[in-house]
């Protein structure tokens, strides 16, 4: 059953975005597919894996559970938008250098998580900031170099 | 001369982890969906756990493909060479019958996966719903309904194997123990759950006639060689690719049904057709794991020492077989290595693998070692509390000491620091210290437990050890071709197939060593069977002791070339040449070459080479061992909470011994996700089926990987203990994580309980099973209920 | 796991909205945070045919003290706001720690007050909430409004009210809570962030060293959030002692009637009631 089609306007790390999707298309998805922004992934596709987390309007969702046409005029950003050129972003670097991923599926999802809350709360508590990244499932480092690794981006964005 | 070791040893940043923060890692949805001709697929399933087919009806001319679309397909069938083994075959898309929920019937294709779906629900498949059988021990009974119906069951209803071993003292063992102890262990059903779940694209190019399938796997040659096997169609025409793998943990190990049918499918359509599975198909149909009974007898003395042991153990391994390993890899590798390090002459055991209309079980990471060292390990603290023993005291008793050392059932172990790691665990957990806060917790009301596990993890498993198994397909080598560039540069071609394991950077490391070069020139190709050597893949703690000794033995034969060219051209002998910061010196002077000068030479001035050396800086070698033993010792502080059943891990330790640590950060890494997962299966994952084969954990708010917030600090100390069982001296690692972890727990849990006379030998132990253990301790010591 | 097709509305004001509802009934479902429809369309559980977004609806996102005594809280309030209110007093206190346990950060950027309660899962903190605090519900539809307790909003059946396919809830108006009250809320889930297993929320009024009057609503137990009126009378006029809050719990545990799950079984749930009673009474006499 194909679907009219929406036109709209996305703004994903800061370029626009001319997208047509039926209005059942997931931001996950039309970020994917229409964007070209694969570095979003898709774990479960229901909320709970956290592997599809972007951020819109700074703030972090899972893109699993948005529709494109929710988003509309908002500012979307995405793994790819965390580099500066070249330059790492502090929470990029610090997942490479405290081994914080190994198959590296849901990092960009872990990298977002730590991102929005890292800007929005930089003087975050241990323990808040475990309830914090417990949002999101990773299956194969047992979180222990993720929470490092955000402690010390955490550091990093502070100094 | 050997090199110098520079990098082996060394916590090296990886070199895969740049692109994948960059979000730059292409996994194979990402390659299918940055591809806008991708057409997308999706399985009609099977609503019910068995029945008949009566009837597939389709909206007319939709692209939809069954069994009939791929007249020329065989079945996936493979085989065990023993007596006491029944072949199951699997078709690539169900004909007759169906035999598990999720079972694949119907293939639907469509310009989305969302388009996909909607044609899928459009496909109306009648079904003549059979009375299913889903437990094993149900399963048996003569009465049951038999899964494989028509097929011969000799050794009784629904049972494909059943193998017995048996020493020749086991009764008189227990005739002259003073202690008899009998334990029931049950393993739920698990999923491995990476959080990439599969899913494959297969592009089929009309002008070659060769179809390329980009898939989430661990075993790239292995799938082509079943897909050629199965299509019946030459290797030559396939190219199996295995970009980024979002984690595997073994359920991307085994040939899936659906990239056999997307294959067929897109080779019959000329298309390129993507199948990503999603989590809802990955919780039903992908493979499940474990689902283990064990009856466990022990015989021991006053002191402690285990005289025999008795073990009966059962499997229920679904409605089909995996491939290529089948079913077998589980009753027969608990049959196996049961004893694990404990010194044991007598000993009996009977491993049964029973089919049923459940999804079929593969290897989930530890295979049948999480189950079986908690059996022995429960084993040994229900025998210390019954013997009024320490859990250390009973361990040190029987452990193995003295190596070279071989089980009952004659397999060898290699040396190993069972005793050391034990004493390690005790000493990190201040023991003596714990239990005096126990008491005092206790008489607050508060339950402390501590737990151990000992446990050894076979690792390397070659040929030998495959061909113990009597496997039809017999994996076991790995080949490494290495290749000097003209500029100096080193490729390592590898049939390993890592996916998140950071073996790219760990060979680096190591053939770094070996040749005098930097890490960073060493580039690692894998995942693609047009440019690697034919190779078993990644699994099975393999990698680094296997591939890792390819490598070794790979560099060792370049280092030589390298050597007899340098030695030619500066007048020296090779012997005193040495290999390194990027040169071939003369031993003792600083008359040297540097390596770009020899690969010069020897790529494009090959007519200076001395006889009888060859153009080109090439070589390749291949490793077949036997097989060697890591070990570790788990240990875990739980406190239990009596009124919710909830269980709280304080502290877990980890003395690990991996043999050579080539990067020491990415064996801890292993551990962390290993243990993490042994974790999950302890307390919170399980597989939960109504009577009528409805699963009712299909999605992740019920079936419960645990978060940040449920796994503890995990605190890991290493041990190296290196042996000639390993070229390298690296013994693998990447299971053991998983084979403590569930007994240290559940020890945990049955120690703070003790007061309450409880045992706890069911796993995972959620809160509403240990809090039932509670009420009932409760309710008969008290004789009202709380 | 994608959605089945829908047409997509997102009105600019109340009326339109409402008018959607009521040319497209039961067709059409009200998108507001979408953390649980949306995961449900994406299993294609739920299947509306309408999808009626309240995102740009004017006001609906406000806390306000709309009269004295009491507060209004916005359909399209998110968990977030709530976790992080201004409302002081013990409601404010109550609204603040029963938030950190609604979902995930990510589920609380998104999911509203009133789409919880709206989807009336029987495990969802805030339906306990308005539960224990005799919300008052407003809702609007076409043809009309009215206000409904929260007794009479959730049916004793899971995810069923009683909206009307063509109403919209629009805001929710709660009791302030007098500087005497102490508030409780204690949960059991599997993991950090699951839906509970049993929940308990509690305001106790005190009056000294005495209970004055109580009131505990569950979670988890029944088709909806219940009052354990038993354990509330357990406590009223009773001293403040740990075995008044003993009774009270072995009553609420006695007069609750769950059934069994994969989670646990009635008995378990019995015995999770009795715990978390205990928990959140024990915090609300702090």
């Amino acid at each position: 059953m194909n679907q009219r089609r929406v036109e709209l306007t996305l703004t994903v790390n800061g370029q626009r975005h001319e997208v047509a999707v039926e209005p059942r298309k997931t931001l996950a998805d039309t970020l994917r597919e229409d964007c070209g922004l694969t570095g979003t992934h898709l774990g479960c596709e229901h909320g709970v894996c956290g592997a599809c987390t972007v951020l819109v309007d700074d703030e972090p969702v899972r893109s699993c559970l948005m529709f494109a046409v929710q988003c509309g005029g908002q500012a979307i950003r995405t793994v790819e938008g965390l580099a500066d050129g070249e330059r790492l972003h502090p929470i990029q670097q610090a997942f490479w250098e405290h081994h914080g991923l190994q198959c590296g599926f849901c990092t960009p999802g872990f990298l977002m998580l730590a991102t929005s809350v890292l800007e929005s709360r930089p003087d975050i508590g241990d323990e808040e900031l475990r309830e914090v990244l417990a949002s999101n499932l990773c299956r194969c480092t047992g979180y222990q170099n993720i929470i490092t690794s955000v402690h010390a981006a955490r550091d990093q964005m502070r100094s | 001369m050997t090199a110098g070791v520079r990098w082996t040893g060394r916590s090296l940043r990886r070199f895969e982890d740049p692109a994948l923060v960059r979000g730059l890692g292409r996994f194979v949805a990402d390659v299918a969906d940055r591809d806008r001709g991708t057409l997308h697929a999706a399985f009609v399933r099977s609503a019910v756990p068995a029945g008949e087919i009566r009837s597939i009806e389709a909206p007319p001319g939709a692209p939809v493909l069954t069994s009939e679309s791929f007249p020329g397909i065989r079945t996936m069938c493979a085989r065990l060479d023993r007596p006491d083994f029944v072949a199951l075959e699997t078709p690539v898309l169900a004909t007759d019958a169906v035999r598990h929920p999720g079972e694949p019937v119907a293939l639907v294709v469509a310009g989305s996966r969302a388009e996909a779906e909607d044609l899928a629900e459009q496909v109306v498949v009648d079904i003549d719903a059979t009375r299913p059988v889903l437990d094993a021990a149900a399963a048996t009974d003569p009465a049951a309904p038999t899964v494989h119906a028509g097929l011969d069951m000799p050794m009784g209803n629904n049972v494909v194997l059943d193998a017995r071993f048996s020493t020749e003292g086991v009764d008189a063992a227990f005739d002259a123990a003073d202690e008899i102890v009998t334990l029931d262990i049950r393993a739920h059903r698990q999923n491995a759950l990476p959080i990439e779940a599969r899913g494959a694209l297969a592009a089929h190019d009309p002008s070659t006639g060769r179809t390329t399938l980009t898939a989430a796997n661990q075993m790239p040659h292995m799938l082509r060689t079943a897909l050629a096997d199965i299509l019946d169609i030459g290797e030559a025409e396939l190219r199996v690719v295995t970009p980024e793998v979002g984690g595997a943990f073994g359920q991307k190990m085994c040939v899936p049904r659906e990239y056999v049918a997307l294959v067929a499918a897109a080779r019959l359509l000329g298309a390129t057709i993507a199948w990503i599975e999603d989590r809802s198909e990955n919780l039903l149909a992908s493979w499940h794991s474990r689902d283990h009974t064990y009856r466990l007898r022990g015989a021991f003395t006053r002191g402690g020492r285990l005289l025999g042991l008795d073990a009966d153990i059962v499997c229920n391994i679904g409605a089909y077989s995996n491939y290529p390993v089948t079913f077998g890899v589980e009753p027969l590798m608990a049959m196996a290595e049961l004893p694990g390090p404990y010194r044991l002459s007598q000993y009996r055991v009977r491993s049964r693998a029973v089919t049923t209309n459940m999804c079929p079980i593969a290897p989930y990471r530890g295979v049948s070692r999480p189950v079986l060292t908690l059996a022995m390990e429960r084993l040994m603290d229900t025998a210390a509390r019954r013997l009024d023993l320490d859990p250390v005291e009973i361990r040190r008793a029987n452990l193995v000491r003295e190596f070279p050392y071989a089980m009952p059932t004659g397999l060898p172990v290699d040396p190993g620091s069972y005793v050391e790691t034990l004493d390690a665990a005790a000493e990190a957990l201040d023991l003596e210290g714990f239990r005096r806060r126990q008491q005092q917790a206790a008489a607050e009301g508060r339950y402390l437990g501590v737990g151990f596990s000992v446990f050894g993890e076979r690792t390397g498993y070659g040929t030998p050890a495959f061909a113990a198994r009597a496997m039809e397909i017999t994996p076991g080598y790995e080949t490494v071709q290495l290749e000097m560039n003209p500029s100096g540069d080193v490729t390592a071609r590898i049939g390993a197939s890592p996916h998140g394991q950071g073996l790219a950077t760990a060979l680096s490391q190591l053939l770094a060593d070996e040749l005098g070069v930097e890490p960073r020139q060493v580039s690692v190709v894998h995942g693609d069977t047009d440019t690697t050597p034919y190779g078993w893949g990644t699994f099975a703690s393999r990698s680094m002791v296997i591939a890792g000794g390819a490598a070794k033995l790979a560099a060792e034969r370049l280092a030589a070339q390298l050597r007899e060219i340098a030695a030619h051209h500066l007048e020296a002998s090779p012997a005193d040449i040495r290999l390194e910061d990027n040169s071939a010196v003369v031993a003792g002077t600083s008359v040297g070459v540097t390596l770009p000068e020899i690969a010069r030479i020897a790529h494009h001035s090959s007519h200076l080479l001395p006889a009888p050396i060859e153009p080109g800086l090439s070589v390749s070698a291949t490793y077949d061992p036997g097989g060697t033993f890591s070990n570790a010792c788990h240990a875990a502080v739980v406190e239990v909470d009596p009124d919710t059943g909830h269980v709280r891990l304080e502290r877990f330790v980890v003395i690990a011994d991996a043999g050579l640590e080539v990067n020491p950060m990415i064996v801890e890494g292993q551990i962390h996700g290993g243990v993490t997962q042994g974790i999950a299966n302890a307390l919170y994952e399980e597989l939960v089926t109504d009577d009528d084969g409805n699963l009712l954990t299909a999605s992740l708010m019920d079936f419960l990987p645990p978060t940040a917030c449920e796994v503890p600090l995990i605190e890991v100390t290493h041990v190296q203990t290196i042996t000639d069982a390993s070229i390298t001296g690296a013994k693998g690692v990447g299971e053991g994580g998983a084979i403590g972890a569930p007994a240290a727990v559940l020890n945990a849990i049955s120690d703070a309980l003790s007061p309450l006379g409880i045992e706890v030998d069911e796993m995972p132990a959620t809160p509403s099973r240990v809090r039932e253990l509670i009420r009932r301790a409760q309710s008969t010591t008290t004789g009202d209920r709380t | 796991m994608k959605p089945a097709a829908f047409e997509y509305h997102a009105p600019r004001t109340l009326e339109e909205a409402l008018g959607l509802l009521h040319e497209h009934q039961d067709e059409a479902k009200v998108l507001a945070g979408g953390q649980s429809l949306v995961p449900a369309m994406n299993f294609r559980l739920a299947r509306p045919s309408v999808l009626v977004d309240i995102a740009h609806l004017p006001d609906l996102d406000r806390i306000e003290a709309t009269e004295p005594g009491s507060v209004t809280v916005g359909a399209r309030v998110r968990h977030l706001d709530l976790e992080h209110n201004t409302i002081g007093g013990p409601l404010g206190s109550l609204f603040a720690l029963t938030g950190r346990w609604v979902g995930h950060y990510p589920i609380r950027v998104r999911g509203t007050f009133g789409g919880s309660l709206a989807h009336a899962d029987p495990a969802a903190e805030w339906c306990a909430l308005a539960c224990a605090l005799d919300a008052e519900i407003h809702c609007r539809s076409a043809s009309g409004s009215r206000s409904v307790g929260a007794g009479d909003f959730f049916e004793q059946m899971a995810f069923t009210t009683c909206l009307e396919p063509d109403e919209l809830l629009v805001g929710v108006r709660l009791p302030e809570l007098s500087d005497s009250c102490g508030v409780g809320m204690a949960e059991f889930a599997r993991r950090w962030g699951d839906f509970a297993i049993v929940l308990a929320v509690t305001a106790v009024e005190r009056d000294g060293d005495s209970i004055a009057g109580a009131r505990i609503a569950l979670g988890g137990v029944a088709g909806g959030p219940v009052r354990a009126s038993n354990a509330e009378a357990a406590l009223a006029g009773r001293p403040a002692t740990a075995g008044t809050v003993a009774a009270a719990a072995a009553a609420a545990a006695e007069e609750v009637d769950p059934t069994g799950d994969i989670h646990g079984s009635a008995d378990y749930r019995r015995d999770l009631v009795r715990a978390m009673v205990t928990r959140a009474l024990d915090q609300a006499l702090k």
